[in-house]
Order: C-alpha cells, then structure tokens, then sequence
C-alpha cells in the first residue's frame, strides 16, 4: 500500500446554509451563513482558522455557479490565514478538499475552512436550465461571443449542456453493458425517496417508476428526473490537523484516503472510456492507499449531478464491477437506506438540489457523527465515500470515524 | 439562412484554421505528426506521442463511425428541428480520432451506434462546421 493521508488529515465540523430553489438572498451571506456555521460546528472560532479553500473560486460564467471566491470569504471572516486556494483546475469540485487536506497534513495550516457555494436556482430565474456559452435569449450567430479552449470543439455543435455530453456517456453504456431506463431510474427514485425524510430536500414528494418513464425527455437517454435542480445554497467544511483536531469538540473524521488520479485525457468527449470517465481514476486511486476495501464502506454518498454518474461511480469505486452498475441498483433494494449499501441519503443533487458536489461530502459526515435524523442510516456508520465530478472531473474522499 | 440552425461558432487561430476551414475545400482536415503519421485532435503545437513539432494539416476521407450519441430535446436556443442528433463519431483513419458532432440528413430517431457516417459541411460565416451524414456505401 503507499502511505496515503491516513490520519493525517480529518473533517471536524461541516455546515449548510439555507438551501432552495430561488431564495433571492446575497450569495456571500448564504456561503458566510454556513462558514460560521462550521467553525462552530467543529467547536472553533476564527482565530483557529489559518487556511481556507474552495472551488472553483471568484468565476463570473456560468451566472450563480459560484456565490463567493476566497478574497470575498477572507475579507468578510477578517481571517488571518497561512495559505488559501482557490480555483477550477482541481480534481473535480472536492479538489478544494483534498487540496486541504494536503495542507493540513504537511504541517502548512492547522484548520483549513473550505466552502462552495451556489445561486445557480436564483440566478437561471424562471427561464429553466440555462445552457452553456450562450450570451441571453436574444443571442445570434452576429452577437455570440465566440468560442475557444473546450467549449470550442463542444458548443459549435449544438451540445450546451453537460447533460449532452453524460447522456452520451450513459448512451454507450446502455449499448455496451445493456443498462436500461428503469435500471438508471432507480437512482432518482432512491434519491427521491430519501429526500422525504430530508426537510432541507426540495423535491420530497414521492415518484413512481411511472411518474419517471412518462416524463418528458431532456437529451436521451436522459429524462427530467435524471437531471439535479439547480438551487441556492453554501456548503462548508473544517479540515484539522491529527494534532489541531484534539481542540476539536467532535469525533474526528479522518480522511482515510482521497482519489484525485485523472490518468486519461482531461476531456469531455476525448477521454478513452465513455462509460466510465474520469472517475474510473479516481476511484481506482481511493483503494490505492488504505487497507480497507469497498465492502467495508456504511455509507456512499456519490455525485448524481445527472443519475449516470451515480451509476458510474459505483461501478468506479468497485461496489459493483465494470459494467454492472445497472445491475447493483436494479430495484432499488441494494441502495436503500436500509440496504447493504446505502446511497446518498439525503437525497442526492436530483432530489436534495445541485450544491455542486458539497452536499455529499456534508451528508457523508452528518451520516457519520449520526446527526441523520429520520434519514440516519441504521447500524452506526463508520465508513463513507464523499464522490463528486463527472465527466473529466472527479475526486472523492474516504472518510471513516474511530 | 432559415435552414440552419444557430450556432455559437469557434474563434479562429493559425492553430485551428485548418479545422474550421478545411470545408471550404470539402476537406475534414487534422494536424498530423510527419514521421509519426499520426492525426491529432483537438490541435496542439507539439506531437502527444514523440513532442515533435513537423506538424501540418492533412485531409482524411471524413469517413466514420457513430462512437454514441444524445437526442437533444431541451431547447437550450429555441429552433424548429428538436430533437436533433448530438454524436461522438471515430474517424476511419485512426483509432481514437474523434470528435463531437451532429448527425444531420437523417431523422432523429435513426440513429444509432455503429453507424457508418460521413462528412458534411455547415457554412456559418468563415466556418464550415463539419456535421456527419449517414454513409450508404458499406464501410
């Protein structure tokens, strides 16, 4: 085994702020609200706070993807801080966290604040999904602002979304492995289904395999419901230190192993797996670096920005074989949070809303402190998978509780 | 013209010209690496395989094969011809040589991985946006 992050770095208090679909709030108070929240959560104040980190910082493009950048958090906290980041070039939006978690483990900073925050659901207004590049509603070929790095070989062709760009992923899959519809639906449902026991969820009413199949479609094989609903919300977490997590007033949850490997080609439509993207990196390099091994993961709580990638990251952590996913969620009962494997418990990005990858590495720690509620998951979790990022995106976090 | 949708279009470069471009001539043209031989996509200044820099532009068949595809209907720009084909399609002359694309002259539902394709050209301005029709002849 290399030597990994093993008790080197650990998450000791984690927050939310308000979250819902168009709270019309200033996106700097909802990031503040749950960056206090957090340092209170892990029992500090901020004078113990010397780094801070987050992704993809101050960007103005996409409108409402990012709610702060770090001078904004920095200036408004008057923190003191030893070393900070920010940016979009990361191991996908937990990037930020595993970049803290270095930095805490190396000796740089003792507590590193790291937040995300989100305003996409105020931002996109009543005019539905927006897609990438586009300049407004009144947009031409004379007024568009043309287009260059990525988005040069993508948008020209009509693909705005990274809803195109996964459905052509799970596409594959469903022509390579024989995945189908109502395999894939089982992720929703589940979402759905434990959304209900989530008051902070925004879709918590129940969904029918039915109310799945009949609804209308967004970019094959993709419906509706497999796509996450862009909300208003910060996220934010403390990363200690083994020796600064002592002043700490929770049980540390140590950061067992992170996965931020992207060994194919950084890209959307370049990267030598479709079915499996980046995460297939990631998720192999989680289990590089622990002796512990899927089958002793509680909890996982993986990214569901659409359903497929769920499904991908199974199957990229090693719950299920390469190919299997459709399989391993088939009825859902596997995935329940009753199940051998429960899965994102709060609802995921589907149901409990877009916040960006945050929101499962929030769930995967209020999980295993047992602070779940009604959704808490029997049997006293001690090991979680945090997973974020599709596409050419993507990181994860193995954390586990003493 | 009313029979082609919109299209936010490329910024044009000495790196890419010949991509947008090579339309003009009906040729889908690729930077290739001279003593590799081998074609590179997106264009970039050195060979990924031996960093050499004796690259220059050079035109394949535009023969191809749908790798996978989406069927857009989410009207991200509002136009009559939803759902339309989003693919990923493998150039005939190299293993791995793709590119997103459309699949056009076909209706929708058609489509299909497999599928042998061929190039076509969209004019918008000083580009030629290379689209992919199906191919009749066997492959």
């Amino acid at each position: 085994m290399t030597e990994g992050l093993a008790r080197r770095a650990c998450i000791t208090g984690a927050a939310q702020s308000q979250v819902g679909r168009r709270l019309g709030r200033d996106p700097l108070e909802l990031t503040l609200d749950a960056c206090i929240a957090a340092i209170e959560d892990a029992g500090l104040s901020r004078q113990d706070i010397d780094g801070l980190a987050t992704y993809p910082g101050n960007v103005g493009t996409p409108r409402g993807f990012s709610g702060a950048g770090i001078s904004e958090v920095h200036d408004a906290l008057r923190l003191e801080l030893d070393w900070f980041d920010g940016g979009p070039e990361q191991p996908g939006q937990l990037g930020a966290v595993i970049n803290a978690c270095m930095a805490v483990a190396t000796g740089v900073v003792k507590h590193v604040l790291v937040f995300r925050s989100v305003w996409e659901g105020t931002a996109q207004g009543k005019g539905g999904r927006q897609g990438l590049g586009l300049p407004g509603e009144e947009g031409g070929s004379g007024r568009a602002p043309r287009m260059s790095g990525m988005m040069e070989f993508t948008l020209p062709f009509r693909s705005y979304s990274a809803a195109n760009w996964i459905a052509m992923s799970a596409q594959r899959h469903f022509y390579e492995y024989g995945t189908t519809r109502e395999q894939l639906a089982q992720i929703a449902l589940n979402a759905r289904s434990n959304a209900a026991l989530n008051p902070k969820a925004i879709y918590r009413e129940p969904m029918s395999l039915d109310d799945y199949l009949s609804a209308r479609m967004i970019s094959t094989p993709f419906c509706l419901y497999d796509c996450d609903v862009p909300v208003d919300g910060a996220t934010a977490v403390v990363v200690s230190s083994t020796e600064a997590a002592r002043d700490c007033r929770k049980p540390a949850l140590w950061v067992e192993s992170v996965g931020s490997a992207l060994r194919g080609r950084p890209s959307w439509d370049q990267f030598d797996d479709l079915t499996t993207m980046a995460l297939r990196d990631a998720g192999a390099m989680l289990w590089e670096r622990t002796d512990l091994k899927p089958a002793d993961v509680d909890v996982a709580e993986l990214y569901d920005g659409f359903s497929f990638i769920a499904l991908a990251w199974l199957e990229a952590l090693g719950f299920c074989g390469k190919g299997e996913g459709g399989a391993f969620v088939e009825g859902g009962a596997r995935i329940a949070r009753n199940g051998e494997l429960p899965l994102n418990t709060h609802g995921g990005q589907l149901s409990a809303g877009r916040l960006h990858g945050y929101g499962f590495l929030h769930e995967a720690c209020v999980q295993l402190w047992g602070e779940g509620g009604e959704r808490q998951v029997p049997g006293d979790p001690r090991v979680a998978v945090a997973a974020a990022g599709g596409g050419p995106l993507g990181g994860c976090l193995l954390l586990r509780r003493d | 013209m009313a029979d082609k949708p919109f299209r936010l279009l490329p910024r044009l470069s000495d790196r890419n010209r010949h991509f947008w471009q090579g339309g003009e001539h009906g040729e889908l043209r690729f930077l290739r690496c001279e003593p590799c031989r081998s074609f590179i996509h997106p264009p970039q200044p050195v060979c990924p395989d031996c960093l050499g820099k004796q690259l220059a532009p050079a035109a394949v068949s535009g023969r191809a094969t749908v790798l996978t595809f989406t069927l857009n209907h989410q009207p991200w720009v509002p136009s009559p011809d939803h759902p339309y084909c989003i693919a990923i399609v493998e150039i005939e002359e190299q293993r791995g040589l793709r590119l997103m694309t459309n699949i056009v002259h076909c209706p929708a539902e058609r489509v299909s991985i497999g599928m042998p394709v061929q190039v076509v050209f969209e004019k918008h301005e000083d580009v030629w946006i290379p689209l992919f029709e199906p191919r009749e002849d066997p492959a």
